[in-house]
């Protein structure tokens, strides 16, 4: 006993250094920075398969890759997108900025917590090295919809797999972050004193816990269709594979709301701090939060509105799926409150959550032209999803996870990032994500299907606008890289408080944050 | 026991990364053997030593640190929350497969049958196939097949893990009451109980298998069958295998009447494979 108390006590003498520091580290800031680092690199690739799928569609005809390829091509680019590049961000976020933000020593279950990161990348292994398998990666998109992706052929165990790895990871991660925000709070921050990130984070947590093992369930059932011989999906034997589509999509609708819930939480954060003055309607930020969250649990069959369905399901799914615009709007309502009047400064940022107001607004919008179930019989499966659903990732999920990188990398690195470079990089990143994703709307609804390498020569002028602004937005990513790499090697030394009008416990300590920090509780008033 | 000191926090662990490279050569090798490559059970086998080798190893640590007093009360208050929501997505985990029971039943099979808008696939794609349950499909996948009673066998089993959940709650209420004779024989009863339930669940699949032509790959009702009593099966197999270290544990002197969340954590995974039993055997057996 007393050995290990000694060695409590001696903590800060002996850190591991190299490769070991960052195999074995229990540090909430170490393993952040691992999420956070891991994420841009599957960021960069995942992007650079989109960049494959927009040199493909410049142009009608098949130009450079076979379809097959094209459709490995987009089925890994969400994969990539959605589990390796937005969810690990937010995670490593959590990580991050969470117990600093209550004023804990660390997250509550620390060696968990490497565990949850380390099987990431071990994932992406089995899920990358498909690309280099004879009958290449895994093609049927990304949501798996049988009996398509059960003629996968040898990747198809490994997708399987990654996938069960994937959901331990988030499984685990989310366990951490809902102990830590319940049971490590500073001695006075109630509930209704958290910060909206926190907040945010914890009913992702719960959303993850709820639906991950069901992700996991539905691609359980998917391998043993495929080697065990059972008929979950095989009509034949009494199976449905509409039934998949039902699982997954219980898993999936949530699944998205796990990707924007925490960027509504960086935003809430940003937002006040240029405005110079409080959230506006901190308690309905709240409890929008939670009622989006649950009502992501009831909404899932539009996504299948043209699959068959029975007329009363489809009329409460897309009832229920329009309700989701009150609370959703309530937020957009108190950002925009918030601002009114305030002292405001744009710096990058603000500059990042203020396109995210506007462009997840633009997403949110197009996502109730969806919802209504006799006109989603012309939008399925067209290019008015895909510019929909990349309006509130790209512009939405991505642009507040680079807000919050900016927001909080001087507290990280404790050195001020280049603003003329972060300002450059956020018009760049602006301008072309719309004139990427715009120019979709309109293809969509001219009848141009997704997932298709060639298309009718009518869309040729949008396609071709679509995809230079794809060019000059992954480019443009690069400058983003450098911008951090450039701020974690030195720059302008930034204060502890950072930025003029920032409140939060955060903010208290030193600039970089130093290893250990709230050892000894702060008391919040 | 020294409890004044701050919220224990492990500086680095190898048990982690092990546990992540274990798991990557375990799904590794699974992958690689589905695809008919001689060495992927070999893989396979070396990744599961590992992960075992790795939550050994993590286990000792922790129970070494708990005997040494290292955890205070909010450690213990992490460790509570941790389970219980880990629990739950176990739960959450068999939702799906309930789910998928409750949707072919009350959906894919009727519809198959012809009900709702689905007169003509019934008519031109399965003529004369009716919605019945239990069922294996209007092609009758894996042939004719005899159903599993729910009296007999699966009552038995029922009665025994009932009994089990009485046996760990007259175990807890001795340790609470430092009775650790009661305790030992307690723990010692529950596990024989739960691994008793596995032994006969084993032998209901071989019946199964050899006398009723029951199979995985009879139909649906196969599938359903097969997946939810096996992933149960493992869960009390788990859940068993836990008791028997909590057990050696009580041996050894660990846990105190008011420090023992080992012991109730164990109990409340026992609890949670109890209560999935239960859904099994009104919507898998009886039902």
């Amino acid at each position: 006993m007393s050995s290990i108390t000694a060695t409590q006590d001696q903590h800060d003498d002996h850190h591991p250094t190299g490769l070991k520091r960052w195999l074995t580290t229990t540090n909430h800031k170490d393993i952040g920075t691992l999420y956070l680092v891991f994420s841009l690199i599957m960021f960069l690739f995942g992007g650079s398969m989109a960049l494959v799928i927009r040199a493909e569609l410049f142009q009608p005809g098949l130009q450079l890759v076979d379809p097959g390829f094209f459709n490995q091509m987009t089925t890994m680019h969400a994969l990539i997108m959605v589990f390796g590049a937005i969810m690990p961000a937010f995670v490593g976020l959590a990580n991050w900025m969470v117990p600093l933000m209550v004023g804990a020593p660390d997250m509550a279950l620390p060696r968990l917590n490497n565990w949850s990161f380390w099987i990431l990348p071990m994932a992406f292994t089995l899920l990358g090295m498909t690309l280099l398998f004879p009958g290449g990666a895994p093609a049927a998109g990304w949501t798996m919809y049988p009996p398509l992706v059960l003629q996968t052929g040898d990747a198809f165990p490994f997708l399987i797999f990654a996938v069960h790895l994937m959901g331990i990871s988030s499984v685990l991660g989310a366990i951490n972050i809902i102990v830590t925000i319940m049971n490590m709070r500073a001695p006075g921050m109630g509930l209704l004193k958290m910060p909206l990130f926190v907040w945010t984070w914890l009913i992702t947590a719960y959303l993850l816990i709820l639906v991950m093992p069901v992700l996991a369930g539905a691609v359980t059932m998917l391998l043993t269709d495929k080697y065990f011989g059972t008929s979950f999906f095989l009509a034949a034997g009494g199976g449905d594979p509409v039934m998949f589509q039902h699982i997954f999509w219980f898993f999936g609708h949530p699944e998205v709301y796990i990707m924007i819930l925490p960027a509504f939480g960086v935003v809430s954060q940003i937002i006040p701090t240029f405005s110079r003055k409080p959230l506006f309607g901190y308690d309905s930020m709240v409890y929008a939060t939670a009622s989006i969250a649950f009502l992501s649990f009831i909404v899932w069959a539009h996504h299948m509105f043209t699959v068959g369905m029975p007329l009363a399901g489809q009329l409460f799914f897309m009832f229920s799926t329009m309700l989701i615009a009150v609370p959703t709007g309530v937020k957009v309502f108190n950002w925009v409150a918030t601002m009114w009047k305030g002292a405001m400064t744009f710096e990058t940022p603000m500059l990042f959550a203020l396109a995210f107001v506007f462009l997840f607004t633009i997403g949110g919008f197009s996502g109730l032209m969806l919802a209504i179930a006799p006109a989603d019989m012309q939008y399925h499966d067209t290019y008015f999803v895909v510019a929909h659903f990349h309006y509130v990732l790209v512009p939405g999920a991505a642009f507040a996870i680079m807000a919050a990188v900016y927001y909080w990398l001087p507290k990280w690195t404790g050195h001020m990032y280049n603003e003329k470079l972060g300002k450059l990089h956020f018009w760049l990143s602006a301008i072309s994500v719309n004139v990427t994703f715009f120019p979709q709307h309109f293809v969509g609804l001219a009848g141009m299907p997704r997932r298709i390498p060639d298309y009718a020569t009518q869309f040729a002028d949008f396609n071709a606008i679509s995809s230079v602004g794809a060019f000059v937005f992954g480019f443009s990513q690069l400058l983003f890289t450098y911008i951090i790499w450039s701020c974690a090697r030195g720059g302008q030394k930034a204060t502890d408080q950072v930025w003029e009008g920032a409140d939060g416990l955060e903010w208290t300590v030193p600039s970089p944050a130093p290893h250990h920090t709230f050892d000894t509780p702060p008391v919040i008033k | 026991m020294a409890q004044s000191q701050g919220y224990y926090v492990p500086h680095g662990s190898n048990w982690p990364i092990v546990g992540a490279i274990g798991l990557f050569l375990l799904m590794l090798g699974l992958s690689t053997a589905f695809n008919g490559v001689g060495v992927g059970p070999a893989v396979a086998w070396i990744g599961a030593i590992v992960v075992i080798v790795m939550i050994v190893g993590w286990f000792a640590t922790v129970i070494r640190e708990s005997e040494g007093g290292v955890y205070n009360q909010q450690v213990d208050r992490s460790f509570r929350m941790g389970m219980t929501w880990f629990i739950i997505s176990e739960v959450m985990f068999f939702a799906a497969f309930f789910g998928a029971l409750f949707y072919a039943r009350q959906m894919a099979v009727p519809w198959l049958g012809g009900e709702s808008n689905n007169f003509f696939t019934n008519l031109l794609l399965y003529p004369g196939y009716e919605n019945a349950w239990p069922t294996n499909g209007p092609k009758a996948i894996g042939g004719e097949y005899q159903v599993m009673a729910a009296l007999g066998l699966p009552a038995i089993n029922t009665a025994i893990l009932l009994t089990s959940g009485v046996t760990i709650t007259i175990a807890h209420h001795a340790l609470k009451d430092n009775n650790r004779k009661v305790l030992s024989w307690g723990l010692f009863a529950t596990f024989f109980l739960g691994f008793l339930f596995v032994g006969l669940q084993a032998y209901e699949y071989i019946h199964a298998y050899q006398e009723m032509n029951l199979k995985l790959s009879t139909g649906i009702y196969g599938s359903t069958f097969f997946m939810l009593t096996g992933f149960h099966g493992l869960h009390v197999t788990l859940g068993a295998t836990m008791l028997v270290v909590i057990w050696a544990r009580c041996l050894k002197g660990h846990f105190t009447p008011t420090h023992h969340f080992g012991f109730e954590a164990v109990a409340w995974y026992w609890h949670f494979v109890d209560v999935v039993w239960l859904g099994l055997y009104i919507f898998v057996y009886w039902l």
